[in-house]
């Protein structure tokens, strides 16, 4: 479960949940530390919302506790824990006005109608809604409902906050917008959030650190920068940026490298770090390429990238801001294509599809990652 | 041809041509509603002759005979028995609707079934078996004797308890099923976010279910409330003369005492007092 510090607000784990015969959750242990903005990303199915519903109280795990600032919450009700939601749909109550929503929890918990209005007025300053008190919750936009929850939910101060897809309703315009007002908010707050999405983008954006979840399982857990340059699955890694996912053949190598025969074709030297341990010779691993890490070169230039492989460029797709190109490299298996992206147009032109053409990546570019043919 | 314009029919291509898919209603309605409504509204400006029949001499005079202070009690009985049926079916009402919405889970089909039976058995029937249940030779009065519990029968037909008692089990799915169609559209998101923002099970219910829910409460209780304020089965054969109901005074004018006009004036009250009524509620409803 990682090593629980002062600065642990909550530590589940290992959850296991499942619904009839379908298993939701297996062994999933994650912790969350005072002040940090935490996402489970994954697919949709993937376990990410049952894990935020055992947080809040809404399931009971199979197995597994949930720690909550020391105290064992797994058996209480949502309303005994000190964690508040922000639903996928708002759930707004749709017989309160704006001011009535932000003011319910409080009023659950009587606190006096004097501060219950002095506090309604300040997380509604937070969220930009001044003067909306009085508005009913049907005449908002979404945007506007977004931030009702969002008050909802800040102005009983909980020590964490739990938000399920909550920009998923929103246009794409207004999502990025929301994006930096919450990663804003959350700083100014100080709560720790725990953040469900499956938009990687959103989760690189915003979190301090991310869990991607599949399958049921967590995959990884660390910061963005970890889960992009050091994706220890094929799932993350093609899942978080996208990647070339080759199979390959462990050779026998020297210590500190590993020797590889990518596909069958290309034997490839790359540095090993320290804590990866390799299948012995002859076993197989898979390793991934970043798409923006492979450079393309036409035959006549001079290339630079250490390891370089012959190809032919079959597609190219002009995405205004750089060109996706398709590369066949692999005399066995044509249809596996090696993408690579390049900045500008240099590439979206036609006349040179089927030309012969260098792909070249630098070896710390090739992650290796789980083994292969299990 | 036809099946071309029938399609286009139903598509509602041209509004005046999927006016059409009213007509068979409206002119049904027309007919058999409209028009006899009409008829007994003339009806309630006419006299009745000596011999019970209709002298087409328009007055007021039924009008104002409904309004003869004799008339009172038994509007008073009426109001009491509807607005005690009405009440005391919402008590029953609501927690069975909130079973069947909230907890009932796969047997809410059979559940549902079975609190429509006694609204698919004819109310004859029905309320001569509760005349069986209820008599003094009763099913009720003799096993109370026969364990004990009581030393001689008790007057249960005939009562006031026999006709509420009669009123509420005609009545009751026409509470049930509008409380069961408000609760159904109760967002249970919206129940789970009171409990995260700190609520109970009692005060979520209290706070976010039950406000929620009452355009159901006052659907069910319009719908319990109107029809009961026409009944006259129930009084007739599980109350007797002694708590003859509005619905009985009508129908009587018309059955025994012959005086179809009088009778026609006091349905016309009736349905005014209805209509202003369902006027209110939809003023109400619009509002909110």
């Amino acid at each position: 479960m990682g090593a629980v510090t002062a600065e642990t607000l909550l530590e589940v784990g290992p959850l296991t949940k499942s619904f009839g015969a379908a298993t939701i959750l297996r062994d999933v242990s994650l912790d969350v530390r005072k002040g940090e903005f935490m996402t489970l990303l994954g697919p949709s199915g993937c376990g990410k919302t049952t894990t935020l519903r055992i947080i809040a109280g809404f399931e009971t795990p199979d197995s597994g506790r949930v720690i909550l600032g020391g105290r064992d919450v797994t058996d209480l009700p949502p309303y005994e824990r000190d964690v508040h939601t922000v639903f996928q749909h708002y759930a707004l109550f749709p017989h309160l006005d704006v001011a009535g929503n932000a003011a319910f929890g409080l009023r659950l918990r009587r606190v006096p109608e004097a501060e219950v209005s002095r506090r309604v007025t300040e997380a509604l300053a937070l969220v930009k809604l001044s003067g909306f008190e009085s508005r009913r919750v049907s005449s908002l936009s979404g945007g506007q409902m977004q931030r009702v929850a969002l008050a909802r939910a800040i102005v009983g101060r909980p020590s964490l906050l739990l938000l399920d897809e909550p920009l998923g309703a929103l246009d794409l315009k207004l999502r990025k917008e929301m994006q930096l007002e919450l990663k804003n908010l959350q700083r100014r707050l100080g709560i720790a959030f725990v953040y469900v999405t499956h938009d990687q983008e959103e989760a690189m954006t915003m979190s301090d650190r991310i869990a991607v979840f599949h399958q049921g399982r967590l995959e990884q857990l660390g910061t963005p920068g970890e889960i992009y340059e050091a994706p220890r699955t094929s799932f993350v890694a093609d899942f978080i940026g996208g990647a070339n996912i080759f199979s390959a053949e462990v050779l026998p190598g020297p210590a500190g490298q590993a020797r590889l025969r990518l596909e069958g074709e290309h034997e490839i030297v790359v540095p090993l770090d320290p804590h990866e341990v390799l299948p012995p010779p002859g076993g197989r691993v898979k390793v991934a390429i970043r798409p923006e890490r492979v450079k393309v070169f036409y035959k006549d230039e001079l290339p630079f990238g250490a390891l370089r492989f012959d190809a032919t460029l079959r597609d190219s797709i002009f995405l205004g801001d750089g060109c996706q190109i398709y590369l066949e490299f692999l005399a066995g298996a044509p249809d596996k294509r090696l993408v690579a992206m390049a900045g500008g147009d240099r590439y979206a032109v036609h006349d040179d599809l089927g030309v012969p053409v260098i792909a070249a990546v630098q070896p710390e570019d090739v992650y290796i990652l789980e083994r292969d043919g299990d | 041809m036809l099946e071309k314009a029938l399609s286009r029919l139903l598509a509602g291509k041209r509004p005046a041509a999927s006016h059409l898919l009213l007509a068979p209603a409206a002119l049904w309605l027309l007919l058999f509603l409209l028009i006899p409504a009409l008829g007994l509204v003339a009806l309630s400006f006419a006299k009745n002759g000596p011999y019970g029949e209709i002298l087409w001499r328009l007055s007021l005079d039924n009008y104002r005979r409904a309004f003869d202070p004799r008339y009172v009690p038994v509007l008073l009985r009426t109001l009491f028995f509807a607005g005690g049926t009405t009440v005391v079916c919402l008590l029953l009402g609501y927690p069975l609707a909130y079973f069947l919405s909230f907890r009932a889970g796969r047997r809410r089909g059979a559940l549902i079934i079975a609190l429509m039976v006694p609204f698919w058995t004819s109310a004859l029937v029905a309320f001569y078996s509760w005349i069986v249940i209820l008599g003094k030779e009763g099913l009720l009065n003799r096993a109370l004797l026969r364990y004990r519990l009581i030393s001689s029968p008790l007057a249960l037909l005939y009562t006031p308890f026999s006709v509420l008692l009669g009123l509420v089990y005609f009545y009751l799915p026409f509470t049930v099923l509008p409380l069961y169609a408000s609760l159904e559209k109760v967002p249970r998101s919206l129940v789970e976010a009171a409990y995260d923002l700190g609520a109970t099970r009692w005060t979520a219910f209290l706070k976010v279910t039950l406000p929620l829910s009452l355009p159901g409460v006052v659907a069910g209780a319009l719908l319990t409330f109107v029809p009961c304020l026409g009944d006259f089965l129930t009084a007739e054969l599980l109350g007797g003369p002694r708590y003859y109901l509005l619905g009985n005074l009508i129908s009587n004018q018309f059955l025994m005492a012959q005086d179809w006009p009088f009778g026609a004036a006091l349905t016309v009250l009736l349905l005014a007092g209805l209509v202003a009524g369902l006027w209110g509620y939809r003023r109400w409803e619009a509002a909110a």
